[in-house]
């Protein structure tokens, strides 16, 4: 790698790394004092290094460095090392040389106790999403508040209460139990699937920094697989589902930034390869008898890389979001449903069902009306688009349904 | 022209600034351009890449492991050059990239 890239790089893959092995040693108490430890690590280096090149193994350097800036801390800061002591992980014998064990199961480990303790349904849900970013992945405030755009003030204060919640809730940083992981699991799945969330449907213009946000997402849920313990089918499910949607990044968008529609998508962009990893990951899932919304999820998705319509397809498709809104309902479901529905049943019949629904404040929904009203009486179909654009928010989105009207408007001409 | 010694020391403490990447990279190549200077004008006596570890005595003639003459500051490193007087020296330490995140750097001059 070249020099120049290096250490952006080890900070993304190593800093993370010292913060957990650090926190699961500390305690959540004096998360600070890792993150601190962590950073002036990293400081170090670029001082060091400039002077005489990058050192042979620079993971193991960084490793080094943080162990003695470690041991330093907890032999000078003699108030912390008293309130630490009692509670630290290491043995209790005064004398012995503190170990700060850095061997790829401990960092492994110390990752996974960390995923446990930061998706916590104590965090509020607002703050979920940053916290994790910032404690699991190594993201700084500037970078996400710029991922959310948002004020850098405002996420500095989401991570802060986030902390304390964590601090005040005496959050310990382990290794769940297998009793606790059931449960557990469930909101460490949906944070990750928030995260991913926020990368892959966030209005932010900055594409790299979305990716970079889906592929966070997709590592944390990697570790989950990757680990024994929390190898649940559910999370091959969720890494499955990930794998189908980010198969069609370079697809979704064109190149001035708008929004491509799935049925206008370029299917030689969609990548294949991830696409036979969610396939992989999806069989993989297919085990034991919890049927997860990931299960359901990533099964309409894998029917969706087979961009070619087919009565099979929509009928799978719709088979899965009438279990998908069984075991869980949602807006975005439904009007998805019916969707599938008028693929499998014809527009007439889904227009009846979708003016059951009745959700007047969402501009998917008219969105969904004017798309089935298309082609049987288009005037209705202007005028559900326009109502649509009223509601819609993004200006992305306000594009595409100008598109549909112009679309009609050519069709009658 | 007399020759200074600047030390170098870090006092990371600033969380809301943890840097990015990007940043750790510009920081890196500030240090690669502070050295790159000193040396093209000839200015540099004594270089070193320091070991991270050192070891402090104290009054109590206990040895101590970390280079740190205070609680908090780490001594980064340390360079020898030649500057013209006090006011020069404080000029090059301005610039020294160790500022950005809450260091220091200590000037003294050899006799």
């Amino acid at each position: 790698m070249e020099e120049k890239e290096l250490l952006p790089h080890l900070f993304r893959t190593e800093y993370r790394k010292l913060v957990a092995v650090l926190c699961y040693l500390f305690g959540i108490e004096h998360v600070e004092v890792a993150e601190d430890i962590a950073s002036d690590t990293f400081l170090a280096a670029a001082e060091t290094w400039a002077i005489k090149g990058v050192p042979e193994n620079p993971a193991a350097w960084l490793y080094t460095v943080a162990k003695n800036r470690t041991k330093n801390y907890l032999k000078r800061n003699t108030v912390f090392e008293q309130k630490v002591a009692s509670e630290i992980r290491y043995s209790s014998d005064k004398e012995a040389e503190i170990d700060i064990d850095m061997s790829p199961k401990n960092i492994t480990d110390s990752q996974l106790a960390m995923i446990f303790a930061v998706c916590n349904p104590l965090i509020p849900a607002e703050s979920q999403v940053a916290l994790a970013l910032n404690l699991l992945c190594g993201f700084g405030v500037q970078e996400i508040a710029d991922a959310f755009l948002l004020n850098k003030e405002v996420v500095y204060k989401r991570i802060q209460r986030a902390k304390e919640k964590l601090k005040e809730g005496r959050i310990s940083i382990t290794q769940p139990s297998v009793p606790e992981i059931g449960e557990r699991l469930e909101t460490v799945l949906t944070t990750i699937y928030l995260l991913y969330s926020e990368g892959y449907y966030s209005i932010s213009q900055n594409t790299t920094l979305r990716k970079e946000l889906c592929a966070e997402a997709m590592r944390l849920n990697f570790l989950l697989i990757d680990n024994e313990l929390t190898d649940r089918p559910e999370a091959s499910a969720l890494l499955s589902l990930m794998c189908f949607h980010s198969s069609r990044f370079e697809a979704r968008t064109n190149r001035n930034g708008e929004m491509v529609l799935y049925e206008d998508q370029d299917e030689s962009l969609w990548n294949r390869e991830l696409i036979e990893r969610g396939t992989y990951y999806l069989s993989r899932a297919s085990t034991g008898e919890k049927l997860s919304r990931y299960h359901l999820e990533a099964g309409i998705a894998y029917w969706h890389t087979h961009k070619e319509d087919s009565h099979e397809k929509w009928t799978h498709i719709l088979d899965l979001y009438n279990h998908l809104l069984a075991i869980e309902y949602s807006p975005i479901a439904a009007l998805n449903r019916i969707y599938a529905l008028a693929k499998v049943s014809g527009k007439e019949a889904a227009i009846g069902e979708a003016e059951h629904l009745n959700l007047t404040n969402n501009h998917f929904y008219y969105s969904l009306l004017g798309n089935l009203y298309a082609g049987i009486d288009d005037t209705q179909a202007t005028t559900h688009y326009e109502t649509a654009i009223k509601l819609a928010h993004s200006e992305s989105d306000k594009a595409i349904l100008f598109r549909n009207i112009a679309r009609l408007q050519d069709n009658a001409g | 022209m007399d020759e200074f010694l600047l030390v170098f020391r870090r006092d990371f403490q600033n969380r809301e600034n943890q840097p990015s990447p990007e940043q750790l990279q510009e920081h890196f190549q500030k240090w690669h351009a502070w050295y790159d200077k000193m040396a093209s004008e000839d200015r540099i006596v004594l270089q070193r890449r320091w070991d991270g570890e050192g070891l402090v005595v104290n009054a109590q003639k206990t040895v101590l492991n970390g280079p740190y003459a205070e609680i908090k500051e780490a001594i980064g490193g340390a360079v020898i050059i030649r500057a013209a007087n006090y006011e020069e020296a404080a000029e090059f330490a301005k610039a020294v990239p160790i500022l950005e995140f809450g260091g220091n750097v200590e000037i003294r001059k050899a006799l």
